[in-house]
């Protein structure tokens, strides 16, 4: 609750912090400051003291593993502040509504961690994501930007058509909105079955999997760099969970029926994803194919739902979220976003580049990166379940091309010669990465760092 | 305390070599780090009980625990990694390298890697440190190799890292088979798999490690690397990153899958003997020094595989007697192909000849590592060659006598090779010069020593063999 209500009045302030304050670049540290009493005061609920007590007759439960999704993702949006602050001064004209339309979309986050009914969910995907639609066209004179938005806000309202129009079968078929009854235990008519279908497919189109992924890669790339890291990091994790949440809920008693329909998903979005991702030469746009080769390892923890899967996601959310927002600050400073822009970085930014080896190892799944334990979590949870071992084996092998192109980048850095323009760094941007890189490496050493939270 | 001290040592090592400035003191201090090590390990050749081996809580959600163990293979190859990385620092410390510092740091780091995988006694653990050998490896020769080493070392890398993945799966998937869920080699030597699991899981754990070794027809990342590789880094590579491979094989695959690896023995042999024969034609046409010894490498690695398989006390000690030997001369074969190089300038054997007249010494030194090389009676090699194809011709007088061809057919490369480059007409009048460091002299003569000693007196080595190989034939049985 904590978060829903602060995040709310937090994002209002901000709004007003544009029209008393004129500097631009006190709203970057007006925002940490609110992001880092937010963290706090979700870190609070998790230990069982809420600020707000309010009856939420049941539409909205708060757990654990909610509560830590948020900490997870309102950790990343702070270092994302933090180290792209510049960039989204840049951005647009409107600094300080960028930054309240990113405390909107914290909220919708807190929403769909932690609803147990149809209707909030669909409210929370909706504050969620019409932030996202101004975000991405908030560089008004930018042609391709304002494609990218105009792109982003008609395939969304589609899919929150379709998912409506889920929703309204599920009511249809069980007379009620909340998550637990919406299917009666063993009895599947054809418009439940439905109605469950169209919203699976409406999270899908949210979390870019495939075949409904075809808008990610226009909008990531045409999007600012820096929204696109936010896009891609924080936003879409937060569909993992709202969609987790449905699938423990109810899909999950559908049968055999739902696991062939999740892995033919899973399937599709690994092979798209990766195969195309291979191919780009830009690396903003390789970086969006990736993500969603890594949504496609995501959806594991679809396939699975047992307790491994949910650690499996927390651990996949942290990794990924802080690499990529890792890799999208130090692009953002980079006029030439292609591979030949990385030509020779090691030489004239040898700690940015090491750092930035780190990321991508870690987005890569190598040992000693937290990704590696997000991806071991991720397959150890389907091999528990005992079904569709061939799955994981393809998994794995898609998990083998990422490294290619994951490779290409470091090879670009480490081992070519080149000129690389990069926007002058300051001294806290290096720590402020050195501390993610750290982070990545303690996680991947030691996973229970993060996941001890589930648990005290 | 003794296991851990061996990883411990490169890996801090290694980390701090990269804030260091100069180049001497970098060369220095892996040099010095690398001896440290040594002594490390030759104190444990006389250690036994609890020294050997350190069990702490690493990761208790997974049921993983940081449980490292010296046993005789162990010994071995600790031993191998120890002795080998202190001679190939010594032998090319003359060598430039741009960026020394990280340099010799990555080398340390593989050290640490490949001290890992030797002393693991967590299925888990060993994956980890699998990885963490092949990750360095990576960046030195994609750094500081030859003029394709991009391309090169990236094949290398994308078949080693498909195949840890493949065999990460199998890890997975035994670990929920086992009944206390854990990675343990004592849970896992006790799995009870039906049979269609079992031969299905083999396969996932074999192709990860016939990659590494590599067998024919997984092997053909191995010559291009060897060749781009900077030598000293090919040296690890063949010297001892292959046997992680055969190691692997003996330490889990036939002991957690000893009916699928009587199975599949058949095949897996007909796969070892074809590479043989295979290899060892094509070593016989190359004109490049290091891709002839590249060839010859996969012929021996061939015949590890093939008497692994063959499941007899005899093939096992042999093996494990080999890898040791194997490093050993192959380091040897390479420290020279790196003196010619260094100095001439070219590996091509139609630029070179004569060069006994100009370095005899150096010329001894090779002959002798070339008749280890085809084992040659009073060469360490024979004692464990012996063993390997009496093991095969008990299995199989076919593959036997197959895999005998390959003995010819090495001899032929082998000596040819000698004759080419160091008798013969000496080519090229005006590049007389050939100093041969004193370091590398030295060094030389060191690996010249072990060759001789345990090809004349091999009862140490097969001692310390005897106790895995019991244990393993106990569980195979």
């Amino acid at each position: 609750m904590n978060t829903i209500i602060l995040s709310a009045i937090f994002g209002v302030v901000m709004m007003f912090s544009g029209i008393f304050i004129h500097n631009r670049s006190a709203y970057k540290n007006i925002s940490s400051a609110a992001l880092l009493l937010l963290l706090v005061f979700n870190i609070f609920e998790s230990q069982g003291s809420s600020l707000f007590n309010i009856n939420t007759t049941n539409f909205l439960h708060f757990n654990k593993f909610g509560l830590l999704f948020n900490s997870i993702c309102i950790f990343s949006t702070l270092i994302y502040v933090m180290l792209s602050g510049r960039e989204i001064e840049k951005a647009g004209n409107n600094t300080a509504e960028a930054h309240a339309l990113i405390f909107f979309v914290l909220c919708g986050i807190g929403i769909v961690t932690s609803y147990t009914n149809l209707l909030m969910l669909f409210i929370g995907i909706e504050i969620l994501s019409i932030p996202l639609y101004i975000l991405t066209g908030s560089d008004k004179k930018n042609l391709k930007g304002n494609e990218a938005a105009l792109k982003y806000f008609l395939m969304g309202s589609f899919s929150t058509g379709i998912m409506l129009m889920g929703i309204a079968m599920l009511y249809g078929s069980g007379g009620t909105f909340m998550l637990e009854n919406v299917v009666k235990n063993g009895i599947v008519s054809y418009l439940s079955a439905l109605g469950m279908v169209l919203i699976f497919i409406a999270l899908c189109f949210k979390v870019s999997a495939a075949p409904f992924h075809f808008w990610t890669p226009d909008v990531y790339d045409g999007a600012p760099a820096v929204i696109t890291s936010f896009m891609a990091t924080v936003v879409k994790v937060a569909g993992f969970a709202a969609f987790i949440r449905l699938i423990e809920g109810r899909l999950g008693s559908m049968g055999s029926q739902t696991d062939r329909l999740i892995a033919i998903v899973i399937i599709l979005t690994l092979a798209f994803g990766n195969l195309t991702a291979v191919f780009q030469q830009s690396v903003k746009r390789m970086l969006a194919y990736s993500s969603i080769a890594q949504a496609g390892f995501m959806l594991f923890s679809l396939f699975a739902v047992n307790d491994a899967a949910k650690e499996g996601l927390l651990l996949y959310a942290a990794a990924y979220s802080l690499a990529t927002i890792g890799i999208f600050a130090v692009l953002a400073k980079m006029d030439d976003m292609t591979l030949e822009g990385f030509n020779g970085l090691s030489k004239s930014q040898p700690l940015i580049a090491a750092l930035l080896a780190i990321f991508l190892l870690s987005l890569a799944g190598i040992p000693l990166t937290a990704g590696f334990f997000a991806k071991f979590y991720m397959l150890s949870a389907v091999v528990k379940t005992g079904k569709y071992l061939g799955l994981v084996i393809i998994g794995v092998l898609f998990a083998a091309v990422s490294a290619y192109y994951y490779f290409k980048v470091i090879q670009a850095m480490y081992f070519k010669d080149g000129n690389v323009v990069l926007a002058p760094v300051t001294a806290r941007f290096k720590y402020l990465l050195l501390f993610v890189a750290a982070l990545i490496v303690v996680l991947g050493v030691y996973p229970n760092a993060l996941l001890s939270f589930l648990y005290f | 305390m003794i296991p851990v001290l061996l990883i411990v040592i490169p890996l801090v090592t290694g980390l701090i070599s990269f804030f260091l400035k100069e180049e001497r003191s970098a060369k220095a201090f892996a040099l010095l780090s690398s001896v440290a090590t040594l002594a490390v390990s030759l104190i444990s050749l006389f250690q036994s009980g609890d020294s050997l081996s350190t069990d702490a809580s690493w990761l208790p959600m997974l049921g993983s625990r940081f449980s490292v163990s010296l046993d005789g293979m162990g010994k071995i190859l600790t031993l191998l990694t120890a002795v080998s990385f202190p001679i190939i620092f010594a032998a090319t410390y003359n060598n430039k390298y741009k960026s020394p510092n990280a340099f010799y740091g990555f080398m340390l780091l593989t050290q640490a890697g490949l001290m890992g995988v030797f002393c693991a006694m967590d299925l888990f653990l060993f994956y980890f440190f699998w990885e963490l050998a092949l990750i360095p490896a990576y960046f030195l020769c994609s750094k500081w190799g030859g003029e394709k080493r991009i391309p090169v070392t990236f094949k290398f890398f994308v078949y080693t890292f498909l195949g840890s993945l493949l065999m990460l799966v199998g890890i997975l998937f035994v670990y929920f088979k086992t009944p206390d869920h854990s990675f343990a080699i004592s849970s896992l030597y006790n799995l009870a798999l039906t049979y269609g699991e079992e031969s299905f899981i083999f396969w996932l754990f074999f192709i990860a490690f016939a990659i590494k070794m590599p067998v024919f027809p997984f092997h053909t990342w191995q010559p291009d690397t060897y060749e781009q590789a900077p030598t000293a880094v090919t040296m690890v590579l063949s010297g001892i990153m292959v046997k992680m491979g055969v190691f692997a094989v003996i330490r889990w695959l036939l002991p957690m899958f000893p009916g699928a690896s009587e199975r599949m023995a058949d095949i897996v042999m007909i796969l070892a003997v074809t590479g043989m024969i295979y290899a060892s034609l094509i070593a016989i046409r190359q004109d490049d020094m290091k891709r002839l010894v590249a060839y010859s490498s996969i012929a021996h690695i061939g015949l590890m595989a093939a008497s692994m398989f063959t499941g007899s006390a005899s093939g096992i000690q042999g093996v494990i007697f080999q890898m040791f030997a194997h490093g050993i001369n192959i380091i040897g074969l390479w420290i020279v192909i790196d003196v010619i190089e260094q100095q001439l300038g070219t590996r091509k054997f139609s630029e070179l000849g004569g060069l006994a007249q100009k370095a005899p010494v150096l010329a001894i030194m090779f002959v002798i590592m070339s008749f280890a090389n085809i084992a040659l009676p009073l060469t360490n090699s024979f004692v464990g060659e012996f063993l390997m194809f009496n093991s095969v011709f008990n299995y199989s007088i076919v593959l036997g006598a197959v895999a005998c061809i390959s003995i010819i057919l090495a001899a032929v490369y082998t000596l040819w090779m000698v004759q080419k480059v160091f008798y013969g007409e000496v080519a090229n009048e005006d590049r007389v010069v050939l100093n041969v460091p004193i370091n590398t002299q030295l060094m030389l003569a060191v690996l010249v020593a072990v060759v001789l000693f345990f090809g004349i007196y091999p009862q140490p080595m097969i001692n310390l063999t005897s106790e895995t190989v019991t244990k393993i034939i106990a569980q195979i049985k």
